[in-house]
């Protein structure tokens, strides 16, 4: 049995400048990559998901809107759709919501994170991306306090430094990673998973 | 550190379990099968502002003080809605559904968990736009007592009139927004002639039935709420308050595949979630 852990979702918060940060990370992941991943990128409320078909096309993982009741699969990449927050069940499914704004944002990061770390608890990465504001602090701190792993785009490599930069000020950081290098760590960390 | 966190967790959410139970058992307001995630957060939010040491607080408070209870339905309630909320949906709504209500003699419309009826009033200068409004009764309900008032008040704040007169003009409205409503410096008012056919009531989709034969029934961004259970029932309530060939609308994410029910109906708009009941023998 390897002494590393079994990861089963990782859950990705981005903002301004997050397309082209997300087009590099997926591009970056390796054929086959297990993990589900689960992302929020701030969008305004009216915008077709064109997102979807973007990421989509770089073919490592098939990348669609979440559903409601959904149930994260490994090989899926999944987002949550405008003007919706995402939340996770105990269960581990989606749920969508059309509460208030948290942070400003719907879908917020913070709500994603914060309902991703009581579901997956110790089996969870969080990954804050570039952005402007400072939603996803709190969720990955929660993440963190869950005995998850958390990784922040280094802030000299983001488009914008400032939601990365609050993010490290929470102190719940475990590591710093330029935009290009997160991919191979994330790969690093898979290669250990067994098949399924 | 890890396992203090998840010893939390679990005694949270017992707390809250307790909570919501006590809620039903004293008040009959049934959220046991909402989503767990979204109740809590929720509940979380309240015993935040409460100032009170232990979610367990909440129970006592939530039974011996009304002013509480209020609150926390707020807190519980879905209260996020606008006029004219996803444009294309009242646009296929115009386009293609109001040429099949023309053809009634008289036209029953259910608005199922319509908050603070900032849609039902979108339905209703639509209707009065087709021609349509005079023959036709509206049905507007809410579980929450409070929230229908603010609904039947049709009181909003003149901030939201900028986006509402957006969605309105995206949505295909014939008119001036402007004409209805009357405008102070914080509030505008709906007109009193888009009520005339409105009725509303509390009615609990968690708790209560089937109450009349409608046409149409608008139920949008409610039934996420719900787990799959309780989704089902609900979705029979609409079976059985629809004659066939009648129509419902659901919310742009919600959608009746997975439903027991969806072989009784036929997509009618798919893009946006609006069905129609089918013809059986």
């Amino acid at each position: 049995m390897s002494q590393k852990k079994r990861y089963e979702a990782i859950v990705i918060g981005s903002s301004a400048g997050g397309l082209n940060a997300l087009k590099v990370l997926l591009h970056g992941l390796s054929e086959g990559f297990n993990i589900p991943l689960i992302i929020v990128q701030h969008i305004s409320a009216d915008s077709e998901n064109y997102l979807i078909q973007i990421l989509n096309d770089i073919r490592k993982l098939q990348v669609k809107e979440a559903d409601e009741k959904e149930q994260p699969m490994p090989g899926m990449a999944y987002l949550a759709p405008p003007n919706y927050h995402l939340l996770l069940e105990p269960d581990r499914t989606f749920t969508l919501t059309i509460d208030e704004r948290v942070n400003y944002a719907r879908p917020s990061i913070d709500v994603l994170f914060e309902t991703a770390a009581e579901a997956y608890k110790d089996k969870l990465i969080g990954i804050i991306l570039t952005g402007a504001n400072n939603d996803g602090s709190k969720g990955l701190k929660k993440i963190k306090d869950f005995g998850g792993l958390t990784i922040v785009q280094d802030p000299e490599t983001a488009e914008v430094a400032s939601m990365p930069r609050a993010a490290i000020l929470t102190s719940a950081v475990d590591q710093i990673i330029p935009l290009e290098e997160i991919a191979p760590f994330l790969n690093s960390l898979t290669d250990m998973n067994p098949k399924s | 550190m890890k396992k203090i966190q998840e010893e939390q967790l679990e005694n949270q959410d017992i707390e809250i379990r307790l909570l919501v139970e006590g809620l039903y058992q004293k008040y009959g307001y049934d959220f046991r099968n909402y989503s767990q995630a979204h109740v809590k957060r929720r509940i979380l939010n309240r015993f935040n502002l409460s100032g009170m040491k232990h979610i367990s607080d909440m129970i006592h408070e939530s039974i011996y003080n009304h002013k509480f209870v209020d609150q926390l339905l707020m807190d519980l309630s879905i209260t996020v809605t606008e006029m004219f909320r996803d444009p294309t949906f009242y646009k296929a709504l115009r386009e293609e559904v109001m040429p099949v209500l023309r053809t009634y003699p008289s036209i029953k419309i259910w608005h199922a968990g319509c908050a603070s009826g900032e849609e039902v009033y979108s339905m209703a200068i639509m209707l009065k736009e087709e021609g349509l409004y005079g023959k036709t009764q509206i049905y507007a309900t809410d579980f929450n007592p409070v929230i229908i008032k603010q609904a039947k008040d049709g009181i909003y704040p003149i901030g939201r009139m900028k986006e509402f007169t957006m969605n309105y003009q995206k949505s295909g409205g014939k008119g001036s927004f402007s004409d209805y409503y009357t405008a102070n410096y914080e509030s505008a008012k709906l007109l009193d002639v888009l009520k005339k056919n409105i009725v509303f009531a509390t009615h609990n989709l968690v708790t209560d039935s089937v109450f009349a034969e409608v046409n149409l029934v608008v139920c949008r961004n409610v039934l996420i709420y719900f787990d799959r259970e309780l989704q089902d029932k609900v979705i029979r309530l609409f079976v059985d308050s629809l004659p066939s060939g009648g129509i419902l609308c659901l919310g742009s994410k919600e959608n009746l595949q997975f439903s027991d029910h969806y072989t009784k109906f036929n997509p009618l708009i798919p893009k946006e979630r609006i069905y129609i009941k089918k013809y059986q023998l």
